[in-house]
């Protein structure tokens, strides 16, 4: 009966099911999804959500602050990167924060140029294949002696991630066009 | 010169600092997650090279942050080197860097710049 009312307004969005996204969005445990350009005051936002999420459904606090500080870095990260790197325009970004049993899921998603796919693969297999003490001695010489760009970066943030997460980082690259490719990264906080 | 001291208040970005020339109390306090943090910082190096050239007999720096970034841990690192450099110089320094008890990443955090840092780092925990 519910549906029948429904399918009404459904229709006029053409072919987007709303009730799909939402239904899908519940039962996947989705806390938060966000697509378009990634803007600081709507970073700022996100993170405050996020927060006030946490909160409410009760995360522990070791819990809540891993995710907390993964997904401000996973978002300052694609705030960077979605501005350079031979980009023609700002890119869209995908983020979204799920909450299954063992824990949550930090997962970004966002296009970069088909010629970084090779060293980014490379990057965090390097890491994935580190267990936590190398991972301390790398963040450590990074951290010493990396080398700094201005906007803070210098590759220490994926390794943050990956020790904050203490699993092996989920990631993909899906081939878009001639230049560009989408690369998704799932960033496990287990309970 | 007389160097005025600095108190800066927190934002949800931006930690507060407190840094008292006088008696050598320096504090950062708060989160430190703002996307630029080298813009934020600068004023507290800036701040360090005044002190060190007529420090307090001891200086202490608290460190009380909740979130820090990477984006700031380097610049925490520049700070923890010119408080280096002020002990080189036979002044002596204490970093008491706090964090709460079941936040493993922030005691970890601590741990990293006493293996990089010459100074003696003690891990408090702090009351909530």
């Amino acid at each position: 009966m519910l549906l029948t009312l429904c399918s009404k307004p459904l229709q006029a969005l053409g072919n987007i099911n709303v009730f799909d996204i939402y239904d899908r969005m519940e039962k996947e445990n989705i806390m938060l999804s966000f697509k378009g350009f990634l803007s600081e005051d709507l970073l700022d936002s996100i993170l405050k959500v996020i927060e006030e999420k946490l909160t409410y459904f009760q995360a522990e606090a070791k819990t809540k602050k891993k995710v907390y500080n993964v997904l401000a870095e996973c978002l300052q990260n694609l705030y960077h990167h979605s501005k350079t790197e031979g980009m023609q325009e700002e890119q869209s970004i995908i983020v979204m924060v799920v909450n299954h049993k063992g824990g949550y899921s930090v997962i970004t998603g966002n296009m970069i140029s088909t010629d970084h796919v090779e060293i980014l693969q490379q990057r965090i297999r390097q890491i994935n294949a580190m267990d936590s003490e190398e991972l301390t001695t790398m963040y450590r010489k990074v951290l010493n002696n990396g080398t700094y760009s201005s906007k803070g970066g210098g590759g220490l943030g994926i390794i943050d991630i990956a020790r904050r997460s203490g699993e092996k980082l989920d990631y993909g690259f899906v081939p878009v066009d001639e230049f560009n490719s989408f690369f998704s990264l799932n960033v496990k906080i287990l309970n | 010169m007389n160097m005025e001291d600095v108190r800066i208040e927190g934002t949800p970005k931006t930690p507060a600092i407190l840094l008292i020339g006088g008696t050598g109390n320096l504090e950062i306090s708060g989160r430190s997650i703002p996307e630029n943090s080298v813009e934020f910082y600068t004023k507290v190096l800036a701040w360090l090279d005044i002190y060190s050239a007529k420090p307090a007999s001891k200086t202490i720096m608290d460190v009380k942050l909740e979130y820090f970034n990477t984006s700031s841990s380097k610049c925490l690192l520049d700070v923890f080197k010119k408080l280096e450099t002020l002990q080189k110089k036979g002044f002596e320094v204490q970093i008491r860097w706090f964090y709460e008890e079941d936040d493993e990443d922030m005691l970890e955090a601590g741990e990293d710049y006493d293996s990089i840092i010459d100074l003696k780092f003690d891990m408090c925990v702090m009351e909530i």
